[in-house]
């Protein structure tokens, strides 16, 4: 029979962690999948609540386990966001539990704003955890600017509980845009929305979003609110004016929210997101058929479909499974699957951390 | 003379000197090994030129294949190795020791391909910095960090180091900017990490490899991120009554939701010493801010006016913009001098500590009193939209015992750093200049387990093994290291 531990503290998740030799399953909010494997689930839930926030220097520090949401509401509250745009996983795995922070650093989880802005690793300031042996760990910071050492907090952002259970996070805040607007483009496939993103992506325009799904591309647009509408001109203006629609303010929002969590994916089959070139996307898309879609101007290609992993993994690309039973991650060449072995074991000598979710 | 130690040489390298350079010159092309005393005397320092050592010899390969060869006959024969970029360190990360050799990137010069469609660049890693955003300008892209070294320095400098620059601020640093790199690891074994798609599933080395300065490996070959060109940029400058009102504006700024791509931060000594030099028609007050904000001539108005409004309410004493391409260089003239300017009022130490940005005024104080009670004059340049400081502590070389009085009171200042919540270094590295001062900041296992990182990659500590870590603490390491051999 498996249990749920639930530490209350960095000091009792220690202690959870000191001298175990069997595997636990490491677990944020339970929005995602969880691995397959033997062993009790171990959730951060209960470590909780923000820090420190200080608006004026952009730069937040919460446990891991406090709600995304909560943050969201307080950041909002100052007209300050994550700009990272952390994906909502619940639309796609149906699961009931709440988005943390931690989660979403340990999964690097980022949206589509990554084009612009980097990903939720870019954000990282810093970061406190326990390793598979019990230790307590600190690297990094709270300020923007740190080469002190070597940065942990890449590593561990990203890493799926496999190193450690991060137990505090500090992050980059950013002011929100104060205007967001959106150009829609229909009737076109995959292929020529691709040419489109790069035209758009290779302005001055600072596009924040080039999604495609079922012969429509999205190109968003975000700032100051003459800045917007200067940009969206131009770049009407380079795309034809004629074919091009735009969206304004709270529905544009309301739709990078939905292209965000992937919600124009229907159905029970396997979800798959491949990472590649952007201008393979088009390719990648056509050859694997199914539900497809496009977004971070190409370079990630969202599949849902009955196609077996071999299959979507063969189609070029980096595939990951999102939604599904089976491997998670795609399997890495012969000498960076031996040093991330290494690095596993030198944080997680017993191997109890999710084992096999990333490799032996 | 100086008061940060390296270790003793392993004399059983040095007796088989002349073995290991037959090695690599058999395997090697004619003129890639360097080992006659005269000539590897170019390589005995970096740019932190108080310390020096010749190293035992210099390879300089033309291709990832010929450094692969250069690591796997130095990890034969046991002997350290230690990368240089460009040697443009302001730490002493590319210092030798007597016992090691120098493997260079500087013939790895090639530019391997640049697809603007997928905006990338991929290239060796011994170009410069601003050759980088040479070669983009006529498709209209560039590469975004431009430390101040950047004629000089190359991509494999600013990997090892993660640099930065005066327009990380918007754009983020080199790690915020590095898609995906080639490397050798010590052994010669050659690895690949990333490429031309947004990241990689699994753990991310890309982003360990970024700023571990020469510890865990040589990357020969990057794929750097690349951005369009923007419309136009405009530099203002903004006098203020003091330091405190200064950094108050940085704050109010950053809140604001305007998003500068510079904002850059000059005090009274260093203004004095700007103006004498070059005379760039800087006021004469306590504290400048140069603030510089981008796009089209519209945009620019707008943000011009929204940063107006906000220092309008801090009394500056002065506030000028920039109407034309002249007045815009003149304007960056004197920070762009500013070391050059320092340089002549004699000798000094720049630091690079990163505080809060709300510790600036704080912070500016702090280091107003140490000034006194070292008794050396400090100047404070810097980029103040993300608290990293550079202060100049002045002193004279030749005066004995000054270069000490120097170093204390730098601790002094980092140390300060650290207690307000920042850290010892924002873009220079720790090299040896702050690796005695890693304790400050880090407790024993916060650096074991990046020394195990080091194990890792490196079992037999043969890469750059005397920097980062205070020596007392990497010992049992290389101890280890040593006895496994």
């Amino acid at each position: 029979m498996s249990t749920v531990l639930t530490p209350a503290s960095e000091a009792e998740l220690s202690e959870i962690l000191t001298g175990r030799t069997t595997a636990l399953r490491i677990n944020g909010g339970g929005t995602r999948l969880r691995p397959d494997g033997p062993g009790d689930t171990l959730t951060t839930s209960a470590i909780s609540g923000v820090v420190t926030y200080e608006p004026g220097e952009l730069t937040l520090i919460a446990r891991a386990g406090t709600p995304v949401r909560q943050i969201e509401t307080m950041l909002a509250a100052e007209g300050q966001a994550l700009a990272f745009e952390p994906m909502d996983h619940r639309r796609l795995t149906g699961l009931s539990g709440e988005p943390t922070i931690g989660g979403i650093v340990a999964a690097n989880v980022s949206g589509p704003r990554r084009i612009m802005a980097g990903a939720c690793r870019d954000h990282l300031l810093g970061v406190r955890f326990v390793d598979g042996q019990g230790r307590i760990l600190r690297n990094g910071g709270r300020v923007m600017k740190n080469v002190t050492g070597m940065d942990l907090g890449k590593l561990l952002a990203g890493s799926h509980g496999t190193l450690g259970i991060l137990t505090e996070v500090a992050l980059k805040v950013l002011p929100m845009a104060e205007s967001s607007r959106t150009l829609v483009i229909r009737g076109i496939d995959a292929a020529r929305a691709v040419q489109d993103f790069a035209t758009a992506l290779s302005t001055p325009f600072e596009v924040s979003g080039a999604a495609f799904h079922d012969g429509t591309a999205w190109l968003r647009v975000e700032g100051l609110t003459a800045q917007v509408a200067y940009r969206t001109d131009r770049l009407t203006a380079l795309l034809g004016r004629d074919r091009i629609d735009t969206i304004e303010d709270a529905d544009s929002r309301a739709l990078w929210r939905d292209l965000r969590d992937a919600a124009h994916l229907t159905g029970d089959d396997p979800v798959w997101r491949i990472l590649c070139k952007p201008s393979e996307g088009p390719a990648i898309a056509e050859r694997l058929g199914g539900q497809c879609a496009l977004d971070w101007g190409g370079a990630a290609v969202w599949y849902s479909g009955p196609k077996d992993a071999s299959t979507v993994r063969a189609a070029g690309g980096l595939a990951t499974l999102v939604r599904g039973q089976g491997r998670v991650f795609p399997p890495e060449p012969p000498v960076v699957a031996e040093l991330s072995q290494r690095l596993r074991r030198t944080f997680d000598p017993a191997n109890i951390l999710n084992p096999g979710l990333m490799g032996d | 003379m100086s008061s940060i130690s390296m270790p003793q040489p392993d004399a059983a390298i040095i007796a088989k000197k002349d073995r290991i350079v037959a090695d690599l010159a058999r395997a090697l092309p004619a003129d890639t090994v360097i080992s006659d005393p005269e000539e590897t005397l170019a390589y005995e320092c970096d740019a932190l030129t108080a310390y020096r050592c010749p190293p035992l010899a210099v390879v300089l390969p033309r291709t990832t294949e010929e450094l692969a060869t250069a690591m796997r006959i130095c990890h034969d024969h046991r002997a350290p190795v230690v990368p240089r970029g460009a040697g443009t360190s302001l730490a002493g990360g590319a210092l030798p020791t007597a016992d090691s050799v120098v493997i260079g990137t500087m013939r790895l010069n090639d530019v391997l391909e640049i697809d603007t469609a997928n905006r990338f660049i991929r290239v060796q890693t011994g170009v410069t910095n601003l050759s980088v955003s040479a070669e983009l300008e006529p498709a209209g892209f560039f590469y975004a960090p431009d430390p101040s070294s950047q004629l000089a320095c190359t991509i494999a400098g600013n990997i090892g180091m993660n640099s930065g620059g005066a327009h990380c601020l918007k754009y983020g640093v080199t790690t915020n900017n590095l898609m995906g790199v080639r490397m050798v690891l010590a052994d010669g074994r050659i690895v690949e990490l990333g490429g031309p798609q947004p990241g990689a599933p699994g753990l991310d080395m890309l982003g360990l490899i970024c700023g571990s300065e020469g510890q865990l490996a040589i990357v020969t070959e990057a794929t750097l991120r690349i951005l369009p060109r923007p419309e136009g940029a405009r530099p203002m400058l903004i006098g203020f009554a003091s330091p405190e009102i200064a950094g108050e504006c940085v704050a109010r700024i950053i809140r604001s939701g305007v998003l500068p791509v510079a904002i850059e931060y000059m005090d009274e000594v260093c203004l004095r010493a700007v103006e004498d030099f070059a005379k760039a028609g800087y006021p004469d007050c306590p504290a400048v801010l140069i603030v510089e904000v981008e796009g089209s001539e519209d945009e620019i108005a707008d943000q011009i006016a929204r940063i107006r409004a906000i220092a309008d309410q801090l009394d500056p004493i002065e506030f000028r913009t920039s109407r034309n391409a002249d007045e815009s260089a003149a304007i960056w003239k004197g920070r762009k001098s500013a070391f050059g300017a320092m340089g002549r009022l004699g000798d000094y130490l720049c630091l690079d500590g990163t505080v809060p940005v709300s510790q600036l005024p704080h912070t500016l104080k702090r280091i107003g009193e140490l000034s006194v009670e070292h008794g050396l004059e400090v100047a404070n340049v810097f980029h103040a939209g993300d608290g990293n400081m550079h202060p100049l502590i002045l002193f004279d070389a030749n005066t004995p015992g000054d270069l000490e009085r120097a170093e204390a009171f730098g601790r002094d200042i980092l140390a300060l750093c650290v207690e307000v919540g920042g850290c010892l270094t924002g873009e220079h590295g720790v090299g040896i200049e702050k690796r005695d001062l890693m304790t400050r900041q880090y407790d024993p296992q916060d650096m074991a387990i990046q020394m195990e990182i080091k194990d890792a990659f490196d079992p037999g500590w043969l890469l750059n093994p005397a920097k980062v870590f205070p020596l007392e603490v990497s010992q049992p390491h290389r101890d280890r290291a040593a006895a496994r051999a």
